[in-house]
């Protein structure tokens, strides 16, 4: 993996700051990222871990030009972005994409998943029997029938609803998908499933992941780097393995300790630890 | 409205177009809808054939024929001024649809666009936008069209164009709303990061989901145009030169005594063609926004005969000892098209006293089916298919019975079985403060005072680990955290000392900070109070940590029952080792989870869909 860190960066955020506007006309903006730094090198998957609340979706937004940059800078492919108008958001869009929480939300329903996939390939002019091939690659790619075409996206489970949202952002071969909570709504089985093809398509394309998620379980599986969000900072960031498993920040460690793993006697130790570590952390505050 | 979009399809493609036809199909199939449709359309057809069909001149005068009765030289008879009635009716047919036409158009052409870019937008256009429309609907409309009608003079068309702005804030607001409520669905998001612009985003995305409520809209509004029009003429205030038929009204209704007849002729047809429209409108509503309801027009099988009081049954002896025991359990659905689906099969296990059993299971496993009909929750139209349900010696539901006799659960539940659901803020209700939806259950059930059911309240609230239990009592529902929610339906679960608590993913809408602490509240008070719990979850780490015993549910049967370290060590069933295999702890970062063996358990991509279509019936 050092290889990758090593060649120039996709992705760099820098002191990136997010403010939504108060309530009413004289209420104080409520800020939701302070000064928050990542980087993503080509081909690296960035997990972003942190609880509700804690400002990783809205850093995912930010990228794709959803959420007002208040200060600082989103660097992509060397250039500024942080402010993109609608123009450049066009040209961007053939190299940055999206996936995000809820399958049955995100697809269009009342149009067929064909059209549902040609829909980006039209705006970067590619129709026709051109953009139908790309369609019929794309469902292939994610193990669909290619029969799904003249389909609803309601005859699907959520599962299939996701790899249709997956097929649309490879549409145009990006180079960064930002995945947001891709598999927080899906059954045990189904999440596995669409990891293990989102894990396929990275060693098939090349891609990097902005990969959110509130499961440190997930995120250590699918991610290079690991970055930890809490209350709109990052507390920690570092390889994988090291933050997921031998974090050095309370906080990541918290996280850790709660997570319940499926053995009930490791659990009873899991417990006992976490429960030391918020006595400890009692005590010194 | 999300779940209006789908029948109103539009967009490019083969199934846009089916879409379209069996909405035009419903609309034909109901007798309402296809009588408006017939009479709109023979008006429509004499009005545009007026010239054809009149049997003369509607404004030739015949002085010496004034006021004749049908027969004769005329069908419908003469008016006041000798002027044969039925070309009269005929060529007002012509203006009074076409002004009916012009409000419509004019509303729809300021209406729609300003509600598109308002609810689109926001901001300082939506703001501005919505004054206008206040200060429109503040305007008495008959008012302001005399007014005009006094600056302009009397013309038919200018009045219509005028009450056309006066009714488009109700197409503004319907526009608004509708596009708000898709305006931040994700799929405009994805749209957006595609690169598509706010004029496709909204001609594509959006607009398909205003088109239903406007045509219902419209076919409303023309009516309402049609008594606006023709009551503007019956003032006298229309265009004397042009036949009308409130022009004909009001010389009928001067002339009410003499011929009665002339009057009777211009108001039923106002009143047929208003009505139609009505009637048009409503039928485009159920055919257009109605179509999923009808899947749940479904046969009750409780008939009157389930009021009567059942007879306890027996239970099986040597098996009284169960705290809870479910055997063979089986639940099902009537289908629309008949026969009947079964979400839950056979299903057998066991809960002892101070017990913590697990239901593990993924969407469609039947799960809280399960626990649903242990509670006796289940929706009316449910059936249960055979097997039994046994609470502390005691049948709920009986070998043969095919429902849940609610006179036989409704003692036990909240004082002997209580609940504790997914959502903690969807089932805590907002209009009451946390203190009385925990004191009132406690003075009905325990029959207690309220100042002892407070000062319980009080202690429970402490023992789940409340830190300031005063304030969470006076709190409302929406001024505390989901994690504390959840721990106060906790502590009204156990508020009446039940023996069991069936806990419905208590933990899925938790942080995994949050659920830690909820999962310890319930340990520590099931050691302390002795009691049973079934767990339904899908987390295997939620069952590591709470559970004694687990059953595993795949598509609505039982696949595996065992003590929790003997399943989540050594699982039997290839559907467990799938499962356990799906968990990602202790895995190889960024290595195949399920390799082709390991998948051959799971359900196919059909039977998953069919899975959440019988999981979207049974909610």
């Amino acid at each position: 993996m050092s290889t990758t860190i090593e060649s120039p960066d996709l992705l760099t955020v820098d002191d990136l700051v997010v403010e939504y506007p108060g309530k009413g006309m004289f209420g104080r903006p409520f800020r939701v990222l302070h000064d928050v730094c990542v980087r993503i090198a080509p081909g690296e998957t960035l997990g972003l871990v942190g609880e509700s609340g804690s400002g990783k979706t809205t850093l995912g937004r930010a990228v794709l030009g959803l959420a007002p940059v208040t200060a600082g800078r989103i660097t992509f492919l060397g250039k500024d972005i942080s402010h993109a108008g609608r123009r450049q958001r066009q040209q961007l869009s053939q190299h940055l994409q999206v996936v995000f929480q809820d399958p049955y939300t995100s697809l269009n329903p009342a149009m067929t998943v064909g059209d549902i996939l040609s829909e980006p390939l039209g705006i970067q002019g590619i129709t026709g029997a051109d953009a139908r091939r790309r369609v019929q690659e794309l469902l292939d790619r994610v193990h669909l029938p290619v029969d799904a075409m003249s389909r609803l996206p309601r005859e699907f489970s959520g599962g299939q609803r996701q790899r249709i949202a997956i097929a649309r952002a490879l549409a145009l071969r990006p180079q960064l998908i930002v995945c947001d909570e891709p598999v927080s709504a899906l059954d045990l089985t189904t999440q596995a499933r669409v990891l293990d093809l989102l894990l396929e398509i990275q060693q098939g394309t090349g891609v990097s992941y902005l990969f959110v998620s509130h499961d440190l379980d997930v995120v250590r599986h699918i991610s290079h780097r690991v970055a930890v969000m809490h209350r709109g900072r990052i507390v920690e960031q570092g390889e994988a393995l090291k933050v997921t498993q031998t974090p050095d920040h309370p906080y990541t460690q918290r996280l850790l300790l709660a997570s319940p793993v499926p053995d009930p006697d490791r659990q009873a130790e899991r417990r006992s630890a976490r429960q030391a570590h918020a006595a400890s952390q009692e005590s010194a505050a | 409205m999300t779940e209006v979009t789908p029948n109103v399809a539009q967009s490019a493609g083969q199934a846009g177009v089916v879409v379209r036809a069996s909405t035009w199909h419903r609309l034909v199939r109901n007798p309402m809808g296809l009588t408006a449709l017939v009479i709109l359309g023979v008006i429509v057809l004499i009005a545009v054939l007026a010239p054809l069909v009149a049997p003369g001149d509607p404004n030739f005068a015949d002085i010496g024929n004034v006021l004749a009765g049908p027969g004769g030289g005329s069908w419908l008879g003469t008016d006041s001024a000798g002027r044969d009635i039925a070309s009269r009716l005929v060529y007002g047919a012509q203006v009074t649809l076409l002004s009916a036409a012009l409000a419509a158009a004019v509303a729809i052409a300021i209406g729609l666009p300003a509600g598109l870019l308002a609810g689109y937008y926001g901001g300082t256009f939506d703001g501005l936008a919505n004054w206008t429309t206040n200060i429109l609907l503040a305007l008495p409309s008959m008012v302001v069209l005399l007014a005009v009608r006094a600056a302009i003079g009397p013309s038919t068309w200018i009045a219509m164009v005028v009450f056309g702005v006066l009714l488009s804030p109700g197409y503004y607001r319907l526009t608004r709303t509708a596009v708000q409520s898709v305006r931040n669905e994700l799929y405009v998001d994805a749209a957006r990061v595609s690169g598509l612009s706010d004029g496709r985003i909204i001609a594509r995305h959006i607009f398909s989901v205003v088109r239903a409520p406007i045509i219902i809209q419209t076919a409303m509004v023309c009516g309402v145009a049609i008594s606006i029009q023709s009551a503007l003429e019956f003032l006298g205030l229309g265009d004397p030169m042009v036949p009308t038929w409130g022009v004909m009204v009001a010389d009928g209704f001067r002339n009410i005594y003499r011929a009665p007849l002339t009057l009777v002729w211009p108001s039923a047809a106002i009143a047929v063609t208003i009505a139609a429209f009505v009637l048009l409108g409503n039928a485009l509503r159920d055919s257009l926004e109605d179509l999923e309801k009808v899947k749940e027009k479904r046969a009750r099988p409780v008939g009157p005969a389930a009021r009567r009081a059942v007879p306890p049954v027996a239970v099986e002896s040597g098996t009284e000892h169960h705290l809870l025991k479910v055997t063979g359990l089986g639940i099902g659905y009537p289908q629309p098209g008949g026969g009947r689906k079964t979400v839950v099969d056979g299903v057998s296990f066991h809960v002892d006293r101070n017990e913590v059993l697990g239901i593990v299971g993924e969407s469609g496993s039947g799960k809280t089916q399960t626990a649903f009909a242990i509670l006796g929750l289940l929706p009316d139209n449910a059936i249960v298919t055979g097997g039994a349900i046994q609470f502390d010696g005691v049948y709920t539901v009986a070998p043969d019975d095919d429902h849940v006799h609610q006179d036989r659960l409704a003692p036990l539940r909240g004082k002997r079985i209580s609940y504790i659901p997914q959502e903690p803020m969807s089932n805590l209700d907002p209009a009451f403060t946390v203190g009385s939806q925990l004191t009132r259950p406690m003075v009905r059930i325990l029959g207690i005072t309220k100042a002892a059911a407070r000062d319980r309240a009080l202690n429970l609230l402490a023992s789940v680990g409340i830190p300031e239990p005063q304030r969470t009592y006076d709190a409302y529902p929406h001024e505390i955290s989901g994690g504390m929610a959840q721990r106060v339906l906790i502590a009204g679960a156990i508020s009446c000392e039940p023996d069991l608590i069936i806990a419905d993913e208590p933990t899925t809408a938790l942080d995994v900070t949050v659920q830690a602490e909820v999962l310890d509240v319930l340990r520590e008070l099931q050691s302390r109070l002795g009691l049973g719990i079934v767990v339904v979850t899908h987390n295997f780490g939620v069952v590591a940590d709470i559970c004694d015993r687990v059953v595993v549910m795949q598509n609505g049967r039982l696949v595996e029952e065992g003590p929790v370290r003997a399943i989540l060590r050594s699982p039997q069933d290839p559907y467990t080792k799938v499962l356990l295999a799906s968990m990602l702890e202790n895995k190889p970062p960024m290595t195949p989870l399920l390799t082709e063996e390991k998948l051959s358990p799971l359900l196919t991509e059909d039977e998953l869909v069919q899975a959440e279509e019988s999981l979207e019936l049974t909610t």
